[in-house]
């Protein structure tokens, strides 16, 4: 059974923002939040060198990797365009204003 | 007066009218499958289309014939749109199926084959036929023509079978079809009316070279030959062509190659409007309004295109309008011509042959087989044939399509943009003469083979596609001279590079930096979704592209009026410090002038023992980066360094980045000013400037020039009786030496005209534009007039730039101080 854990609330997330969970061991979660209030979390990890996708630029529901310009799905992780690969998505929940992780949560 | 809605809202829609309206395309080519892949971007459901193409395969890449006549691909290597593709996209199919007649009171087409549709709107782009000399004999077998797959196949199957052919034509297709008979194993002779080769493309001289290169790889010639009649042999076939002059040539094959005409008997016959071409007006509309035409069969103010660049051109404004946005218009193309036999360089544009009032720049040198002709006229570039050196073909094309002043570019344009050559690739300015494993883009490793091989597998037409797909040119740029060059051999006169003037800012929208930077000015606009409210911007919130450059326009527009965005800017500037490549940051203090007390090093040393910074290292810009601290550090490290007075240094920031400076009369024995302190001046005038790059400044105290001062956007030299300021340098991707602006006799000028100077390129430059490429465009003397001659101007200028750092503060300090500003650099925990 899923345990949720809230981390936040929307509003400790900037509007086209993210921010970084750390979960004891490497990869961190990044969470983000889109212009009309939706909430993705990907872990922190490009699928072409391992940047840091919470240090991206978010537009609409995509994020645009800081090192090298990849646009990846906060949907689904999918790398966009000609780009091939795929971010690991991780489930997350939005609940009056709470931002919630599963705290069992394994990487993918 | 009733209170009634009108009757027919209240009833449900009849079934007829909430189908979509039906588009149907006549001619499965290259101009017409690209028009429905720009109208499914706008409007992916807005038709029920249907396709009808004459030939039995779905689009190919016809220009692409070339290499497969000369085996260098295969057919299916070249399908544009597979028929997957029809299929994905509801697209109804219809090959080897020929419309022959057109009912447009009905609205109605009829093929060959016996189908019909009924259409709302129909876009004919049947392309062209190849023009055929009616001499006797033109249809003899072992005539052939060269248009589609059917003649490369029947060219192919006749090269096993023949040993001698005979290309009537020195063309660009001729020259095609000659090197890839050639290269199948037979004997070719072209045999050309006119005295020399592509002579629509090509002066006589570089006609020369080219011929001789084709010679030495085994064609042969007949120029200025008219042939009378195509002989029958005892088999049937064609055997041989009779000249004018009575004199013969034995062969076993024909082609022809003499030109094309617009392929318009369908239209004709319809009644359509058609006067060497179907007549259409700027938005690809014939005069029957619900039909449209684009491609080859076309005449568009007068002109035929017979090369693909134009036609995808008129391909996106048909798409506009048949999405019902209406607001697209095509003006016609400006071409260029390459040709695709491997190992051949050569290009041409404009005017090439030059007239009576214009004049020529030329390099002959034959004997390396290099030939190169810019043709002047009114201080402006109209035409070029480039031979055997075509490395500067795309920026000659931009000079010429953007109509732009060369005064001052004369004196070194003929040789080209890149005789001081970019870094990263051994300096090669030749992409042909690199064999196939030579890297082309040192940023990402892409070879040379890979490139070609990626357009044409994937159908590439654009840099831009080409990035995407091959990460080449796509980092630091460097290479992009090679990556055209690559991509005009391969798919020859279809890559067009872009419109330099008339760039839109990004995808999300078609304005240009210009318009956008008006509107923002014009309309009072603070915010960036006030902006993309005002100018209809295509996506929600822009892209990576455009947010940051849209933020740099406000702030620099209305300084103390409209507010930062954050999340607009690019992470460096966001978090004050430059990523590393495992997410770490690095930190590099402001040291003014390059100068640094005891008290800050020691500072330094602390703050690098304190958070076990990795790396501590002396940057080329005279100061210490402190390479490798964690993010959530950062803000405390700051707040110590800040303690020893040491502030940001922007090394992060498309901003004022470092003043360097030489010791100067301060110390040196030949210094003639104080350039350490004028250093300090301007630096400290400049700090926490925004600017569309980064700015980097040196101050020299002689001529000797220890500042490197002639590599800076801007370089100060001291001199007995002053300072001479030179601007426009870069000293990164591609080395160019700043120019001379003026010489001025105190420190307060230098700050004024050096100020003026900076607040003109922060108003005017693009977003991403250093001040090199800046000036390059604007040209040095509108600089000169508005910051040196104008007074007036030049202390406007300065005013505006110190009324926007009026204020200034250092970022670090502010952040460290301000709770609210914290959340940027915390961590949360699971
Ligand atoms: C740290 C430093 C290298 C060093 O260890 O010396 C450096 C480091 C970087 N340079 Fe540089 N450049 C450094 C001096 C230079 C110089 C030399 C100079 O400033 O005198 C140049 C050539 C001069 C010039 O700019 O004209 C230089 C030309 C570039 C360029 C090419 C710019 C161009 O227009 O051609 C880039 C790419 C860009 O900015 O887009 C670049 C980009 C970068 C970036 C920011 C790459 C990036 O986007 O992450 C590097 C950041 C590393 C980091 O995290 O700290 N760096 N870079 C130097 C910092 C100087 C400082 O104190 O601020
Ligand atoms: C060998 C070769 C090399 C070339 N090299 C270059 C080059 O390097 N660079 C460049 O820019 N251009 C090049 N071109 C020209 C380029 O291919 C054309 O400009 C382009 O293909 C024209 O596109 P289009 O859609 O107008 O016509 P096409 O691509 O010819 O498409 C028209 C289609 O309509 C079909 N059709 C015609 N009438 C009917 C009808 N009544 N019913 C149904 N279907 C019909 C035809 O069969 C054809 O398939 C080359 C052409 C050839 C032949
Ligand atoms: S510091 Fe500059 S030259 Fe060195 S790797 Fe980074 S960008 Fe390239
Ligand atoms: S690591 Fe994300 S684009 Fe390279």
């Amino acid at each position: 059974m899923a345990q949720w854990k809230r981390i936040c609330t929307l509003d400790e997330i900037p509007r086209l923002g993210a921010r970084v969970v750390e979960r004891g061991a490497p990869p961190n979660i990044a969470l983000f939040r889109t212009a009309d209030d939706q909430v993705f979390a990907l872990l922190d990890q490009c699928p072409h060198k391992q940047g840091p996708l919470s240090q991206g630029l978010v537009t609409d529901t995509h994020v645009t990797c800081p090192l090298h310009g990849w646009r990846i799905s906060l949907v689904d992780g999918q790398a966009q365009g000609a780009d091939a690969g795929c971010a690991a998505t991780v489930p997350v929940q939005l609940e009056d204003g709470w931002i919630s992780l599963e705290s069992s949560h394994e990487s993918h | 007066m009733t209170a009634h809605p009108p009757l027919n809202s209240l009833q449900p829609r009849p079934i007829a009218e909430r189908t979509r309206p039906k588009l149907v395309v006549v001619g499965n080519g290259m101009a017409g499958v690209r028009t429905l892949e720009e109208l499914l971007k706008l409007a992916p459901d807005k038709y029920d289309i249907t396709v009808f193409g004459a030939e039995p395969h779905p689009n190919y890449n016809r220009i692409l014939l070339s290499p497969v006549l000369a085996g260098e691909m295969t057919l299916k290597e070249i399908i544009l749109n597979d028929v997957d593709w029809y299929e994905n996209h509801d697209i109804k199919l219809n090959t080897s199926s020929r419309i022959t007649r057109i009912d447009r009171v009905l609205r109605q087409v009829f093929s060959a084959d016996g189908r019909v549709e009924k259409y709302d709107r129909l876009l004919l782009a049947t392309g062209s036929t190849p023009f055929i000399l009616p001499i006797p004999g033109h249809d003899l077998p072992g005539v052939l023509s060269y248009r589609d797959i059917a003649d490369t196949d029947a060219m192919i199957e006749a090269a096993s079978r023949y040993h001698h052919a005979v290309v009537i034509g020195g063309g660009l297709l001729g020259l095609e079809a000659a090197n890839g008979l050639r290269q199948r194993g037979m004997t070719v002779t072209v045999v050309h009316v006119m005295p020399w080769l592509m002579e629509r493309q090509l002066d006589r001289p570089a006609a020369e070279l080219l011929k001789k290169s084709l010679e030495d790889r085994g064609l042969q010639f007949k120029l200025g030959c008219e042939t009378s009649e195509l002989m029958r042999g005892e088999d049937g076939r064609v055997c041989a062509l009779r000249f004018k002059d009575g004199s013969t040539l034995a062969t076993e094959l024909v082609v022809m190659s003499v030109g094309i005409r617009p392929n318009t008997a369908l239209a004709e016959s319809a009644g359509l409007f058609c006067h060497r071409g179907i007549v259409v007006n700027d938005t690809l509309q014939t005069f029957d309004p619900r039909i449209y035409a684009v491609g080859e069969c076309v005449s568009h103010r007068g002109i035929a295109y017979g090369l693909v660049a134009p036609l995808f051109e008129q391909a996106k404004v048909a798409a506009n309008h048949l999405a019902e946005y209406g607001i697209a218009c095509y003006k016609g193309s400006v071409t260029s011509t390459k040709l695709k036999v491997t190992g051949i360089d050569l290009f041409s544009a404009g005017q090439f042959m030059g007239a009576d009032d214009s004049e020529d720049i030329v390099l002959s040198d034959p004997a390396a087989g290099v030939y190169k002709k810019l043709v002047l006229k009114d201080d402006q570039l109209v035409g070029a044939v480039l031979y055997g050196d075509t490395a500067d073909s795309a920026w000659y094309m931009q000079l010429l399509k953007d109509a732009q002043k060369v005064t001052e570019l004369r004196p070194h344009l003929l040789f080209g943009q890149h005789h001081l050559g970019d870094s990263g690739h051994k300096g090669e300015t030749q992409a042909s003469s690199l064999p196939d494993h030579a890297e082309i883009c040192g940023c990402n490793g892409v070879c040379k083979g890979t490139i070609i091989k990626t357009i044409k597998e994937r159908g590439l037409f654009t840099l831009e596609e080409v990035r995407q797909h091959t990460k080449a040119s796509s980092s630091c740029g460097s290479c992009t001279g090679l990556v055209e060059q690559l991509l005009a051999s391969t798919v020859g006169g279809a890559y067009q590079p872009a419109d330099g003037l008339h760039k839109a800012l990004c995808p999300c929208t078609d304005h240009t930096h210009e318009e956008v930077r008006k509107a923002i000015r014009e309309e009072h606009l603070l915010t960036i979704p006030q902006i993309m409210t005002f100018l209809v911007w295509k996506t929600p919130n822009g892209c990576a592209t455009c947010r940051p450059a849209l933020n740099y326009y406000l702030i620099s527009s209305w300084p103390h009026e409209a507010r930062d965005d954050p999340q607009s800017r690019f992470i460096n500037e966001r978090a004050h410090a430059n990523i590393q490549k495992d997410g770490s940051f690095s930190v590099v203090p402001r040291l003014w002038g390059g100068l640094a007390t005891p008290a800050e090093l020691r500072a330094i040393a602390d703050a690098a023992e304190k958070y076990a910074v990795p790396t501590l290292k002396i940057t080329g810009g005279q100061r210490i980066d402190l390479l490798g601290v964690k993010k959530k550090d950062l803000p405390r490290m700051w707040a110590d360094l800040a303690k020893s007075g040491l502030v940001s240094g922007h090394a992060y920031g498309k901003s004022l980045r470092t003043v360097k400076t030489c010791v100067g009369s301060e110390h040196c024995r030949f210094g003639t000013q104080r350039s350490m302190a004028l250093g300090v001046r301007l630096e400290k005038m400049l700090f926490g400037m925004w600017t569309p790059h980064k700015v980097k400044l040196a101050v020299s105290g002689c001529p000797r020039n220890c500042a490197e001062s002639g590599i800076k956007d801007v370089g100060i030299i001291g001199v007995d009786s002053g300072y001479e300021i030179y601007v426009a340098g870069n000293g990164g991707i591609k080395t160019v030496v700043a120019q001379f602006l003026c010489k001025v006799a105190s420190d307060d000028e230098v700050l004024e005209v050096v100020g003026a100077f900076l607040q003109l390129y922060r108003e005017q430059a693009r977003y991403l534009d250093r001040t090199v490429h800046w000036v390059e465009r604007a040209g040095l003397d509108f600089v000169k007039q508005q910051v040196v001659e104008d007074l007036e101007q030049r202390q406007t200028l300065y005013e505006r730039l110190l009324f926007a750092l009026q204020g200034t503060e250092d970022p670090w300090t502010e952040i460290a101080a301000n709770p609210s500003h914290l959340q940027e650099f915390e961590v949360m925990s699971l």
